[in-house]
C-alpha cells in the first residue's frame, strides 16, 4: 500500500516503548484467552442442564464459579492493558510533536517565510491529534483482534475441525473487502486532512488579522471565501467518512453469513460429533471470532485516517533542514566585517544582490538608507545568516561565517527590528530574554536605559504584568521600548537595528540615545533608520539601491557629491 | 454542545432515518437467537429436522442481508448529517468570531479561536458521527435483549432489569467524570497551538537570540501536560469496559445458575436458556462497542461545550440602529473622552475634548505609550469610551449602525498587515468594486506604483501570508492604497508612514492633502509629516497636552518646540 513508509516510521517512534508494547501483547494475549474461555465453561455448564429432572447443579455450579474467577482476572488485565495503551499512545505522539515543534527550530528560514503558520500549525496540532485517536484505537483493538480470532480459530479446530475449516475458508472475504475499502479511502482521507490544512491557514490568517478584517467590514466577504472552503471541507469530509464506515456493515455481513452457516453445518453434525452445548460454544465463537474482523476492519479504516495525517506530520519533519555547520565557535569577536563579492536572490529568476563587497572596521557605526524594498532587510539576512550567500563570503574578524556554528554568530549579534516580537508571559521574561541569568538591578537598570520603567511601573504588576500575545495592550512603541531594553541587557559585540525606533517618538528616542550611544561604542552596528540624527552621526553610510550598494562615505562625504543621497536628504523639505 | 444539536434540526430526514435503520438493523439482529433457539429446540432435538434446519439457516442469512441494506443508508445519512451540521457550526462560529468586537478579541486570544475553530469542531464532528450511529442503536439493543428475555422468561428476564441501570450507572459515571476533564485537555491544547504560533510568528528574533533550545524546553512542558492530562482522562475512560464485562459475565453467571432450577422442575426449555444466554451476550458486545465510542462522544461534548462559550459571548458593544448622518454638525468631535483597556485599571486616554470640521487635517503627535492610537481608536468605534463620548456628525458613535459607519472611515492601522491573495485583491479589501484604474489611482496616490510595476504580473503579483514577500515600506505603502480606495469621508492614518523614506513620505502627504473633501488624522511622530495640518493635538500621557497649527503650537508649546526642532536640528527653514 501507498502508506508503507508511514507505517514504517510510525514503528520507528513506538520502538522507544518495545517494553511496554511487549507487556501489552501479553496482557492482550491473556486476557483474550481467559474471556475466549468463559464461554466455554458457560457451555460446559449449559451442557449439564439437559431438561426437566436432568440439571447436574453441584457440575453447574462448578463451572460458573470457574467462570467468575476468570472474569475477575480479565476484567484485570484488561484494565491495565487499556492503560498500557493509553501511556503508549500519548507517548507516541508526545514524541512526534516534539520533533516537528524542534524540527521548525532548525528549518531554514525560506521555508517558514514561504509556509502559511497555518498550516504548520494545522499538521502540529490538528493532525497529531488525529494520529493519536487512530493509534490509541489501532493499539487496543488491533492486537485483541488478532489474538481473538487466533485463539478462537484454535478452540474452533479443537472443538469441530470441519465447522472451523468452513470458517477459515469464509472469513478472508471479509479482509478482502476491508483492504479494498481502506485502499480506497486513504485518498479521501488525504484529500480531508488537506482541506483541514487550508482551510487551518485561511482561519490563522483571518483571524491573526481580525482587526484589520473589522476595520475594514470585511467579515461578509471573509465568510464567504470561508465558507467556500467550508462546502469543500463537508463534501471530502463526507466521502472519507461514509466509504470507509461501509467497511463495518459489509464484513458484518460476511460474518453473519459465517454465523448462519456455522449454524447450519453444526446443526447436521448435531448428534453426531457436535453436542448442543458445543453448538452454542461454537455460536459464540463464531460470534467473537468475526467480531474482530468488524473491529480491525474498523481500525484499518481509522488507521487510514490516522496514516494521512501521520504522513503530513513527517513531511514536515523530514523537510531538507538548515545546512550542516562546523563545530567552530566564533570567540571574543572584535567586530570587522567583510563582505566579498556577495550574490543572493530569493527566487533564482530575480537577482537581488550582486557582487557586493564590503570592508567595515570594528566599532564602526554604519548606516544603510535607501529607498524601501532596496534590500536592506535583505542584507541583515545574510549577515544574520537567516539566508546563505549564493556567491561569495562574509567573513567576521576574518573568519567565514559559513565556517563556524549559527549559534556563536547569532550569539554575537544583537538585533531589534521593525516588527517587534514579544512573547505572552511577564514583562520580566521579555526583557530577560537574551540573558537569562541576569538579576532584578541589571533588569531594571536595562529598562531604565531604554527608558521603558515609567510605563512598566504604571502597568497593574510591575514587571510582573503578563503580556499576552502580540504584546497585548501595549503600544507599539512601548513594545519597541522593551526590546530595546531586551537588547541593551544582552549587549552583545556587534548591533544589528533595523528602524528599531519607527514607532517611538523622537523626545523618547533622543533620551534613550545616551544609553544607545554608551551601548554603540566600540561595537560594530548596522543601522537602518530614516531619521537624519541617526544617519548623520554613522562612521559610514551605504546607500542601498535595488539590491545595490550605490554611494557610500560619511554624511558630509556624500552631500557633497551631490548624488541619491543628497536627493534623499533633500527631499524632506520638498512638501512646499 | 445542546443548542449546538439543534442544528440537527437542518438535517431532519437524515438525524432521524440515520438512528432509525440502525434500530431496524439491530432489530434483525435481536432475532436471531430466537431463531437459534428454534433451530435448536425444533431442528435438531425436535422433529422437524433438516428442512427446519435449513430454513432457519437461510432465514439467517436475509436477515444478514437485510441488515446491511438497512446499515448502509444509515452510515450515510450519519455521515451526511455530521458533516453538514459540523459545517454550520463551523460558519457559524467563524462568522460570530467575525462579528466579535475588539475588547473581545483582546481577551479571548487568537489561539483559541483558533483551536475551537478547527480541533474542537472536528471532535464534535466526530462525535455526532459515531452519535446518530450507535448511541440510540446501543440502547436499542439493550432494552431490546431485555423485552426479547421477557418473551423468554419473565422472572428470569428480572436480571436484565437489575443490570441495565447498573451498566447505565457506570456508563454515565464515567462520562460526567470525563467531561470536564476533556475540557481541560483542551485548554492545553490551546496553549501548545499558542506556542507553537508565537514560536512561527517569532523565529527570526528567537534564532537571533539563540533561544531554540529555551523554545523545546517550552514545548515539551507545555505538551507533556497536554500529554499527562490526556493520559488521566484516559484512564478514567479505559476502566468502562472491564467494569462492564464484569458487571454482565456476573449477570450470565447468576442466569445460568437462576435457569438451572427453572430448567430442573421443567419451567423453560435449554434452547431458552441458550437463547437468554446469547441475549446476555449481545448487551456485552454492544457495551464494548459503546465503550469505545464513548471516549469520543464525551470528548465532543466537552468540545460543542467550548464552541458554545465562544457563540454565547456577546460582544460588549451593542450595535446602534442610526443610519443617517447629520452633515451639518461638525464631522467628529470628542467631548470628555476617557478610554481604559480590558482590566487595567488607568485610563489609557482621559478627558480628550475637542471638534474637527469637514476636510480639516488633524496631526496628532506625543509620546510612545502617550495614547495616539488609543484616542483614534474611537472614532471607527473599535473601543467603547469609558466616560464622555466620540461623536461622529453630532452622534455619539455608539448610536450608529458600526457598519455603517465604519463605511465612511478607512483607516490605515500602525501595523501593517496584508492578506495572501494578489495585490488587487489585497487593494480591493477597500472596495470591492474598484476598476483598475482605481486601484492604479489608489497605489499612486499611495506611491506605491513602483511596488506594482516592478513585480511581472503587476496587480496579479502573490502576496504571500501577512505580506511576508514584502517589506516594511512597501507593506505600509500597500495598505495606505487599500485604504485610499475606499470611498471615505474620514481617513484615519495611524504612523502608518514610519517605514518610508521622507522623500516617500513627504510625497504622500502631498497626495493625502490634495483629497480636499477628506477629513484626514495623521499619527505621527515627525512634526514635517503633519507641519501643515489644520490642527495638531498634541498628546502626552494620555491627555492633551496643546492643540493648536504648526506655528501656534511652535509658539506657545515648549513641549512641541522641543520636538520639532530636535527632528529638523535647528534646520528649519520657516
Amino acid at each position: 500500500m501507498l502508506n508503507k513508509e508511514t507505517i514504517k516510521k510510525t514503528i520507528k517512534y513506538i520502538g522507544k516503548y518495545k517494553g511496554f508494547i511487549l507487556i501489552s501483547i501479553i496482557l492482550s494475549f491473556a486476557s483474550v484467552l481467559l474471556s475466549l474461555y468463559v464461554p466455554i465453561l458457560i457451555g460446559q455448564a449449559i451442557d449439564y442442564i439437559v431438561g426437566e429432572n436432568n440439571v447436574n447443579f453441584s457440575k453447574v455450579s462448578f463451572y460458573i464459579v470457574q467462570a467468575l474467577i476468570i472474569t475477575g482476572i480479565g476484567a484485570l488485565l484488561q484494565w491495565i492493558f487499556g492503560m498500557i495503551n493509553n501511556r503508549v499512545t500519548y507517548g507516541v505522539v508526545k514524541d512526534i510533536r516534539e520533533t516537528a515543534f524542534n524540527k521548525i527550530q532548525d528549518l531554514p528560514l525560506k521555508y517558514l517565510d514561504t509556509h502559511p503558520t497555518g498550516e504548520t500549525v494545522s499538521r502540529i496540532i490538528a493532525d497529531t491529534d488525529q494520529f493519536a485517536d487512530g493509534l490509541l484505537m489501532g493499539f487496543t483493538q488491533f492486537f485483541t483482534g488478532i489474538v481473538t480470532i487466533i485463539a478462537t480459530l484454535v478452540f474452533m479446530i479443537y472443538l469441530n475441525w470441519q465447522v472451523a475449516l468452513a470458517v477459515v475458508v469464509l472469513t478472508p472475504l471479509s479482509l478482502v473487502i476491508a483492504n479494498f475499502i481502506a485502499k480506497r479511502t486513504y485518498g479521501m482521507f488525504k484529500k480531508q486532512s488537506e482541506t483541514r490544512g487550508e482551510q487551518t491557514a485561511y482561519i490563522d490568517e483571518i483571524i491573526g488579522g481580525l482587526k484589520v478584517v473589522k476595520a475594514f467590514s470585511y467579515n461578509d466577504r471573509a465568510v464567504s471565501e470561508f465558507s467556500a472552503i467550508n462546502d469543500r471541507l463537508e463534501k471530502h469530509s463526507l466521502k472519507a467518512i461514509f466509504f470507509s464506515s461501509l467497511t463495518n456493515p459489509t464484513t458484518r455481513f460476511v460474518n453473519s453469513v459465517v454465523y448462519a452457516f456455522v449454524a447450519f453445518l453444526g446443526s447436521l453434525l448435531v448428534p453426531g460429533s457436535l453436542t448442543v452445548g458445543g453448538l452454542t460454544i461454537f455460536l459464540s465463537y463464531a460470534n467473537q471470532y468475526t467480531k474482530p474482523f468488524n473491529e480491525i476492519s474498523g481500525v484499518v479504516a481509522e488507521m487510514q485516517n490516522a496514516l494521512a495525517c501521520a504522513q503530513r506530520v513527517f513531511d514536515l519533519i523530514e523537510e531538507e533542514p538548515q545546512k550542516h555547520e562546523t563545530p567552530v565557535n566564533l570567540e571574543n569577536v572584535s567586530g570587522d566585517i567583510k563582505i566579498k563579492n556577495a550574490s543572493f536572490c530569493y527566487d533564482s529568476k530575480k537577482p537581488l544582490i550582486q557582487n557586493l563587497s564590503l570592508d567595515i572596521k570594528k566599532g564602526m557605526r554604519v548606516a544603510i538608507v535607501g529607498p524601501t524594498g532596496c534590500g536592506k532587510t535583505t542584507l541583515i539576512n545574510l549577515l544574520m545568516r537567516f539566508y546563505d550567500v549564493n556567491e561569495g563570503d562574509i567573513l567576521i574578524d576574518n573568519k567565514s561565517i559559513y565556517e563556524i556554528t549559527r549559534s556563536s554568530l547569532r550569539e554575537s549579534f544583537g538585533m531589534v527590528l521593525q516588527e517587534t516580537w514579544l512573547y505572552s508571559g511577564t514583562i520580566e521574561e521579555n526583557i530577560k530574554f537574551g540573558k537569562d541569568d541576569a538579576t532584578e538591578e541589571e533588569i531594571i537598570a536595562a529598562a531604565k536605559a531604554a527608558h521603558a520603567h515609567s510605563f512598566i511601573k504604571r502597568l497593574p504588576k510591575g514587571y510582573q504584568t503578563v503580556i499576552g500575545e502580540d504584546g497585548g495592550s501595549l503600544s507599539q512603541g512601548q513594545k519597541q521600548l522593551l526590546c530595546i531594553a531586551r537588547l541593551m541587557l544582552k549587549s552583545p559585540p556587534m548591533l544589528i537595528l533595523d528602524e528599531a525606533t519607527s514607532s517611538i517618538d523622537t523626545r523618547t528616542e533622543q533620551k534613550i540615545q545616551d544609553a544607545f550611544s554608551k551601548l554603540l561604542k566600540g561595537r560594530t552596528s548596522f543601522i537602518v533608520a530614516h531619521r537624519l540624527s541617526t544617519i548623520k552621526t554613522a562612521d559610514l553610510i551605504l546607500v542601498m539601491k535595488d539590491g545595490n550598494v550605490i554611494e557610500q562615505g560619511t554624511h558630509n562625504e556624500l552631500i557633497n557629491k551631490g548624488g541619491f543621497y543628497k536627493e534623499l536628504y533633500n527631499s524632506q523639505f520638498d512638501i512646499e | 454542545m445542546i443548542k449546538l444539536l439543534k442544528l440537527l434540526g437542518k438535517y431532519k430526514k437524515e438525524t432521524v432515518l440515520g438512528p432509525l435503520l440502525k434500530m431496524a438493523e439491530a432489530l434483525f439482529e435481536l432475532f436471531v437467537p430466537l431463531v437459534v433457539a428454534s433451530l435448536i429446540d425444533k431442528g435438531i432435538k425436535g422433529g422437524l429436522g433438516m428442512p427446519h434446519i435449513l430454513k432457519m439457516s437461510l432465514i439467517l442469512v436475509l436477515f444478514a442481508f437485510l441488515g446491511l441494506l438497512f446499515s448502509v443508508c444509515a452510515q450515510f445519512f450519519a455521515a451526511k448529517a455530521a458533516t453538514g451540521v459540523v459545517k454550520h457550526v463551523r460558519l457559524k462560529l467563524f462568522d460570530h468570531i467575525n462579528k466579535l468586537g475588539y475588547p473581545e478579541i483582546d481577551k479571548l486570544g487568537k489561539a483559541t479561536m483558533i483551536t475551537r475553530l478547527t480541533s474542537d469542531v472536528n471532535q464534535v464532528q466526530n462525535g455526532i458521527n459515531l452519535g446518530l450511529r450507535l448511541l440510540l442503536r446501543s440502547p436499542f439493543v439493550v432494552f431490546g435483549a431485555m423485552i426479547m428475555a421477557f418473551f423468554v422468561n419473565k422472572e428470569l428476564a428480572i436480571i436484565f432489569v437489575v443490570v441495565i441501570p447498573v451498566l447505565a450507572v457506570i456508563v454515565f459515571s464515567i462520562m460526567l467524570v470525563s467531561i470536564p476533564l476533556y475540557k481541560k485537555v483542551q485548554q492545553k491544547l490551546d496553549k501548545v497551538l499558542s506556542s507553537t504560533r508565537q514560536n512561527l510568528s517569532g523565529t527570526r528574533v528567537i534564532r537571533a537570540f539563540v533561544k531554540e533550545k529555551d523554545e523545546e524546553q517550552r514545548f515539551k512542558e507545555e505538551n507533556t501536560s497536554l500529554v499527562k492530562m490526556q493520559v488521566l482522562v484516559g484512564r478514567i475512560s479505559q476502566l468502562m469496559n472491564p467494569l462492564t464485562y464484569v458487571v454482565i459475565n456476573l449477570a450470565i453467571v447468576f442466569l445460568i445458575y437462576k435457569g438451572a432450577i427453572k430448567v430442573e422442575i421443567g419451567i423453560i426449555s435449554q434452547g431458552a436458556l441458550v437463547a437468554l444466554y446469547n441475549y446476555m451476550s449481545q448487551i456485552l458486545v454492544e457495551l464494548i462497542k459503546l465503550a469505545n465510542l464513548i471516549i469520543s462522544i464525551t470528548r465532543a461534548f466537552a468540545c460543542g461545550n467550548r464552541i458554545q462559550s465562544v457563540l454565547d459571548l456577546t460582544p460588549s458593544q451593542q450595535n446602534g440602529t442610526k443610519k443617517e448622518f447629520d452633515f451639518t454638525k461638525p464631522i467628529v468631535e470628542f467631548d470628555n473622552a476617557s478610554l481604559i483597556y480590558g482590566d487595567n485599571v488607568e485610563p489609557s486616554i482621559e478627558n480628550i475634548t475637542f471638534s474637527v470640521n469637514k476636510g480639516e487635517t488633524i496631526g496628532i503627535i506625543g509620546g510612545t505609550g502617550s495614547g495616539k492610537t488609543s484616542l483614534i481608536n474611537l472614532i471607527p468605534r473599535f473601543y467603547d469610551t469609558f466616560m464622555g463620548s466620540c461623536k461622529v456628525y453630532g452622534e455619539d458613535v455608539k448610536n450608529y449602525d458600526t457598519e455603517f459607519l465604519r463605511s465612511v472611515i478607512s483607516i490605515v492601522p500602525q501595523k501593517a498587515e496584508l492578506f495572501k491573495g494578489t495585490i488587487r485583491e489585497n487593494i480591493l479589501w477597500g472596495n470591492e468594486n474598484a476598476t483598475d484604474e482605481q486601484i492604479m489611482d489608489a497605489l499612486n496616490k499611495a506611491q506605491a506604483l513602483d511596488i506594482v510595476k516592478s513585480k511581472e504580473l503587476g496587480l496579479d503579483a502573490p502576496v504571500e501570508q501577512y505580506g511576508r514577500n514584502f517589506s516594511g515600506g512597501q507593506k505600509q505603502r500597500l495598505t495606505i492604497a487599500r485604504a485610499l480606495l475606499k470611498d471615505s469621508q474620514i481617513l484615519i492614518l495611524d504612523d502608518s508612514a514610519s517605514a518610508l523614506d521622507y522623500k516617500t513620505d513627504s510625497l504622500l502627504m502631498k497626495a493625502i492633502k490634495e483629497m480636499e473633501d477628506k477629513t484626514v488624522f495623521i499619527v505621527s511622530q515627525r512634526t514635517s509629516s503633519i507641519r501643515h495640518a489644520d490642527k495638531i493635538v498634541l498628546m502626552d500621557d494620555g491627555k492633551i497636552q496643546a492643540i493648536g497649527t504648526h506655528s501656534e503650537l511652535l509658539e506657545y508649546s515648549p513641549l512641541y518646540r522641543e520636538i520639532h526642532y530636535q527632528q529638523v536640528g535647528g534646520e528649519d527653514v520657516e
